[in-house]
């Protein structure tokens, strides 16, 4: 059995174009246990990534013992990565996990019951609501609750309380897939699918390392590489990635100046006649505002900014231009660097450009990092209106209102709802008073975390932290909930391309916890939320009630569910949305006949200026007449806000391992994932380590204008003059707070964000460097992924031995 | 012709809202968003005034007091604190941003009379971005007008 941590992506299966993906099945199971000892296999998706790849639970007395690829899956045709195989189960099943609500008492958090726990709840949103009105409250929730969960929080916040501060974590991870789509096309919505890598003759990826963030689609990939008929693959990243050692063309872009980049790939594309002119025509607007901003970036001007060669640009550009079928994808290289809303709206333009859009093999993936980010979305857990609905039109509005059976005054719809890092800086200032976070933590995933901690341990705030483990974030709580996990509630979530997956319950929560619509439904129930007609605002009894609910709400609008039911979804397991009447088998690809979503009745945006995020407002748009064509949105390129100086003389930038999962609350309990990247480290290039007497392992400290952080260094690929540094550690496994060793990568970045996604920026930062003692050893960094040494052999190889062995059956 | 009252009137306002731009960054620093986009509309308020210079230097330009005083406008004297204080220097930098819009306006509305394709194409290029700043003033106080002024204590 192959080891699945020497081996992400497991053993190749080649295929050719317009081939079917063979079908792998991948199992996992709890040392000991064999398959005959399973009691039952529950149906599922993976919950560690955007991915979504369907899945069975192994069940054994009452326990999760293992997990197991489901081969008629759409997304994953039987494979599981390391982290479904070893996490998915094993981050759930822990000793660790909280079981009982807490309470702050004189300073400490105790134990206490849920009557307890909720009552000081209600009491205070109540006292708050009375004293300074809904503008008190604020919620910052996740990018990995259920469906129901999300649409729950969003009935609550905008018809029960009427608030506009809610946002999800999603905002740091795919607020600007969502922003882009919807300047491009009118509103969110995927365009492609997962089958657009079975056809198409080219893959563009900007700023994702889908080989560690979605690592059983870069097997999907991988398996076409190897097939008979190759796609070319271009790649954006300042990091020699897995990704970019599969390259044709690689493109190791300065980090904060994708935009040039993308203006040159623009702009040789028009210059040498690769445009569909027909297209363009019939389907877009304002193709003369793209040739103006893009008419500068000549390959050579685009060289000098970004670094990069010229010939590359050409080369990158004529890939796109002269294939017939092109996927792009796009992740946080993108969306967390500087102008991240107008460098993937270029992405999307150069599919407009030569229409490959719509059609099989000419996809259009803005991804989604976490595994049900786009429900958040959709629900409007981000504070958007739910259904992709457009908060400056009217009738929007009212057609919510009267769903909910509340006045339309009570729905915030003044003005754009408010972002993650402005709610924290109201409750900074004093104006959120009450801050619920569910399932998320921001003391390790915001930027600039000395601030952050500041923030979270106001005494006036009041905070409720709802959550699975005592995270970094929850200690600082006054009312600890803990929740259930996946595996343990039923319901629904969505992956990148549209598919929704029903995850149904397998085990009881440990202890008391309970899911997280449970508790949400329990706090509409005390607050005594209700219709206009005196009814509870939210009546429903579980799941499957708010899942009905969000078919109403989602019927007629982009992301139609009305079509689907969970009888359906258990029966025929993962559906794309739209399904609805007109497309009962769900849609492959959105846009087929170049209509898009920018009708002004319809859209969900009236969309923004790119530099400075100003609305466009109704009147501008209406009198633009878009009527289902497509915008040709973009902006000038602007250097970004922090460029190294001579105090802080090199640039830094944060990502991800194909190891862990956001702040490793669930990876970090794998004893398999843990093993392979076991604490923090820093990447620096070798010319870099040279320059400051560094050596492998050799200790350094990093500091910007915000923190510091200390940390082994790995000498790795990474572009000359940039530090990279992985977010995912934080300090709940070296104490619980960083005290004199401040390791979290978030520690360094700054506040700030894309004028129009709101989208933090951790990509770019300039910090400075010094060696702060010699190593003991190499850096506990992988050697398996973009962190591998410069220097092959120089470190022992991260390997994962007979525990992380884990079974393959191809079909 | 009284055009170079008018070209003295642009420069100079476009000036007062650089300079302001630059105070309401530097004084509201703590609102990231705010500080690095007055920093960008400064540059752009500079890149306007260079613009406009090679006009300014065919025409001339009229500083003297001439006409009537209350023509210019003060900049900010210094900016204020506080989210209420954030909102009202906003709205400050929006007021002088109208002034050197519809002053462009009036620029504009001469140069067609004067059939000065050179000014035309310089009032294309920047009149456009005054807009635009306009718009994002407003999207910003739209957004934070309720919090400051019924929750910010
Ligand atoms: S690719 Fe993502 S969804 Fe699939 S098994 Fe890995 S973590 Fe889970």
């Amino acid at each position: 059995m192959p080891d699945r941590i020497a081996d992400i992506w497991g053993t190749r299966t080649p295929y050719g174009q317009g081939g079917n993906w063979p079908v792998r099945v991948d199992t996992k199971l709890a040392d000991g246990v064999a398959k005959a000892d399973v009691d039952r296999w529950v149906k599922s998706a993976c919950l560690l990534c955007s991915n979504g790849c369907g899945c069975d639970i192994a069940v054994k007395d009452g326990r999760m013992v293992g997990i197991r690829g489901r081969a008629e899956d759409r997304v994953n045709h039987g494979r599981l990565g390391p982290k479904g195989l070893f996490a998915s189960w094993q981050g759930v099943d822990n000793r660790d996990r909280l079981t009982v609500p807490l309470v702050r008492e004189d300073g400490r958090l105790v134990e206490a019951d849920w009557d307890t726990a909720m009552g000081r709840i209600a009491e205070r949103s109540r006292a708050l609501l009375e004293e300074k009105g809904p503008l008190s409250h604020g919620f910052y929730t996740s990018g990995q609750l259920f469906l129901e969960e999300y649409y729950a929080l969003a009935v609550l916040g905008k018809a029960g309380i009427g608030t506009p501060h809610m946002d999800g974590n999603t905002r740091l991870c795919t607020a600007t897939a969502a922003a882009s789509l919807k300047e491009s096309f009118g509103a969110d919505g995927q365009p492609g699918s997962y089958t657009d890598i079975d056809e198409c003759d080219a893959i563009f990826l900007y700023g994702h390392n889908m080989a560690e963030t979605q690592t059983v689609l870069w097997a999907r990939v991988l398996d076409r590489i190897a097939g008979p008929d190759r796609p070319r693959v271009v790649c954006v990243d300042p990091r020699d990635t897995e990704v970019a050692r599969h390259a044709d063309v690689h493109l190791p872009v300065r980090p904060g100046t994708n935009l040039a980049l993308m203006h040159g790939l623009v702009r040789e594309v028009v210059a040498n006649g690769w445009v569909d002119e027909d297209y363009v025509a019939g389907h877009t607007q304002r193709f003369g505002d793209l040739l103006a901003a893009v008419e500068p970036w000549t390959p050579e001007a685009v060289a000098e900014t970004c670094g990069v060669a010229a010939a590359d640009v050409r080369r990158a550009a004529e890939i796109f231009g002269t294939s017939q079928r092109v996927l792009s994808t796009v992740l946080q290289g993108f969306y967390q660097s500087w102008q991240a809303t107008a460098s993937s709206c270029q992405v999307n333009n150069l599919h407009l450009l030569r229409g490959m859009l719509g059609r099989p093999g000419c996809g259009l993936l803005q991804m989604n990092g976490q595994p049900t980010a786009q429900n958040n979305r959709e629900c409007g857990a981000d504070g958007d209106l739910p259904g992709f609905r457009n908060w400056e039109n009217p009738k929007h509005v009212r057609e919510l209102a009267e769903l909910w059976g509340v006045d339309e005054l009570k729905i915030p719809h003044w003005a754009s709802p408010t972002h993650a890092a402005q709610i924290f800086r109201y409750a900074e200032q004093g104006s959120i008073g009450f801050l619920w976070i569910s399932a998320t933590n921001p003391a390790v995933s915001m930027p600039e975390l000395p601030r952050m901690r500041r923030i979270l341990a106001k005494p006036e705030l009041f905070l409720v932290v709802q959550d699975l483990y005592l995270t970094e974030t929850a200690q600082y709580a006054d009312v600890v909930l803990p929740a259930a996990a996946w595996g343990e509630k039923t319901g629904t979530f969505t992956n990148v391309d549209r598919t929704v997956h029903l995850s149904d319950q397998a085990v009881e929560p440990p202890g008391q916890a309970r899911s997280d619509l449970d508790i949400f439904l329990d706090y509409s129930r005390r607050m005594g939320f209700a219709r206009n007609d005196g009814s509870p605002l939210l009546d429903w009894t579980g799941p499957e009630d708010a899942f009905r609910a969000w078919q109403e709400c989602s019927r007629g609008r982009p992301c139609d569910y009305s079509g689907m039911s969970y009888a359906m979804l258990r029966e025929r397991g993962g559906i794309q949305w739209p399904c609805n009447d007109e497309h009962p088998d769900g849609l492959d690809r959105l846009y087929t006949d170049g209509t898009f979503s920018t009708d002004a009745a319809y859209c969900e945006t009236y969309g923004h200026d790119l530099t400075t995020g100003a609305t466009v407002g109704p009147t501008a748009y209406r009198a633009m007449a878009p009527a289902g064509r497509a915008l040709f949105k973009t902006a000038p390129y602007s250097p970004p806000p922090e460029e190294p100086s001579d105090e802080y003389p090199l640039r830094y930038t944060t990502g991800r391992t194909a190891y862990h999962f956001h702040t490793r609350t669930k990876t970090g309990r794998a004893p398999q994932l843990n093993a392979a990247a076991p604490g923090m480290w820093i990447e620096l290039s070798a010319a870099d380590a040279q320059r400051y007497g560094i050596g492998e392992g050799d200790i350094a400290v990093v500091s910007s204008a915000r923190g510091r952080i200390t940390a082994p260094v790995r000498i790795g690929d990474v572009r000359e003059g940039t530090v990279f540094a992985p977010f995912h550690f934080g300090y709940w496994d070296t104490g619980g707070s960083p005290d004199d060793h401040p390791r979290a990568a978030n520690e360094l970045t700054m506040t700030e964000w894309d004028a129009v996604s709101k989208q933090p920026i951790f990509k770019t930062a300039a910090v400075r460097l010094e060696k702060a003692a010699a190593g003991s050893g190499p850096a506990p960094a992988p050697t398996t992924t973009a962190s591998r040494p410069a220097q092959p052999g120089t470190v022992p190889a991260t390997i994962g031995g007979a525990a992380a062995e884990a079974r393959e059956e191809p079909a | 012709m009284k055009l170079p009252v008018y070209l003295g009137l642009l420069h100079q306002s476009e000036a007062t809202l650089a300079e302001s731009y630059r105070q309401v960054a530097e004084g509201h620093g703590e609102e990231p968003d705010v500080h690095f986009l007055c920093l960008t509309l400064a540059r752009q308020c500079d890149a306007h005034q260079d613009a406009l210079a090679p006009i300014i230097g065919r025409y001339g330009e009229c500083t003297e007091d001439d006409e009537p005083e209350r023509l210019h406008h003060e900049g900010l004297s210094k900016t204020r604190s506080g989210p209420v204080g954030l909102l009202r220097d906003l709205q400050d930098l929006y007021l002088m941003a109208n002034l050197v819009d519809i002053t462009w306006t009036m620029v504009k509305q001469a140069a067609q009379g004067l059939q000065d394709a050179e000014l035309l194409d310089v009032i294309a290029r920047c009149d456009g971005e005054t807009e635009v700043q306009l718009h994002w003033l407003k999207t910003r106080m739209k957004q934070a007008a309720p919090q400051a002024l019924i929750a910010a204590s």
